[in-house]
């Protein structure tokens, strides 16, 4: 464990703030730069600097590793997923315009979705590979 | 004249960093001075006004891959190990020839920029005239990725998940140890 009481103090300010910014990149794709890419890797920013203050102990009991496979899996089906519920709405793979009432309507949503999912992926992608690094034993 | 000004500044800088980057041999600061460079590209992706593309750049280039470097760092030796240099005179032949030839193939490129270039003559005037009615939202980036081109986006998804199986399966994931609080680095 470190002991920097500033950078502790600082982190636990800035960490929410991270937080919420991913989620403005996320669900603001729409209308300004980003998306879910770009937010689901700040998002697990948020968490790795969490991690390089408090410790990965300390970090796997907030999210675990297991839980982060299944997210990371559940991101690319609701991907995939879409795009069935499109075929199944009867219309083609991944045409939103079937989704709602009005094609627009139906790409705002399908965009949302996919997005949302691509953002789940990243975020738990990006987390797993961090504690895969890290988590080795010295000389492994 | 100033847009030409910073560019040159930036690229100016991202040329005496790699330069720094090839002929030193502390590991850490080499993790640190690329993960400048991927900051200065970012700078040069927000002159050309590809928000987007600056974004994953500071994101991912700047932030999580020198975070990874540097975890890696601390399993290994900081130092490169010094080689013997063998003869130069190939290499630097073959490194003439390539450039030589990149910088020949640069002559017939269109004109950064150019609205007459192929790649602006295809699709991109539909996607920029029509996505605000197919689509309905003002991000043209977010139409092409996420509804146009849904399917590559797919498959880069798709990518990310494989390479973090892959780096599982590679490395392995630490079983967490109740009770023992250790330094994670």
């Amino acid at each position: 464990m470190l002991h920097h009481t500033v950078l502790r103090v600082i982190a636990k300010l800035l960490i929410p703030v991270i937080m919420l910014f991913a989620l403005y990149v996320q669900f603001h794709g729409d209308y300004s730069p980003g998306g879910g890419f770009q937010a689901g890797v700040i998002f697990s920013a948020a968490i790795i600097l969490y991690a390089l203050l408090f410790g990965l102990d300390t970090t796997m009991d907030v999210i675990g590793p297991d839980v982060l496979q299944l997210l990371a899996a559940a991101g690319v089906l609701l991907y995939a997923g879409v795009g069935v519920a499109a075929m199944l709405l009867g219309g083609d793979f991944l045409d939103y315009n079937v989704l709602a009432h009005t094609p627009t309507e139906g790409q705002h949503l399908g965009i949302f979705l996919v997005e949302l999912g691509v953002g789940i992926t990243v975020a738990s992608v990006m987390l797993l590979l961090y504690y895969a690094f890290v988590g080795r034993e010295p000389g492994q | 004249m100033i847009e030409v000004s910073v560019d040159l500044l930036l690229l100016g800088f991202m040329a005496v960093i790699s330069l720094a980057i090839v002929r030193m041999n502390d590991l850490f600061a080499v993790a640190m001075l690329l993960s400048l460079f991927s900051l200065l590209s970012a700078g040069v992706f927000t002159i050309m006004d590809a928000a987007d593309v600056a974004f994953t750049e500071a994101a991912v280039g700047a932030g999580i891959s020198t975070i990874l470097m540097l975890a890696t760092l601390t399993r290994m030796d900081r130092r490169k190990k010094s080689h013997k240099t063998r003869g130069i005179t190939l290499p630097l032949i073959v490194v003439s020839v390539t450039g030589t030839l990149l910088a020949f193939g640069t002559s017939d490129l269109p004109a950064l920029g150019d609205p007459d270039a192929p790649i602006h003559r295809h699709v991109a005037d539909r996607y920029i005239e029509q996505s605000g009615t197919e689509i309905g939202i003002p991000n043209v980036v977010t139409s092409v990725l996420a509804s146009y081109r849904g399917y590559d986006t797919l498959g880069e998804t798709t990518v990310i998940f494989t390479a973090g199986v892959g780096v599982l399966a590679m490395l392995g994931m630490r079983r967490r140890r109740k009770g023992s609080k250790k330094d994670p680095r």
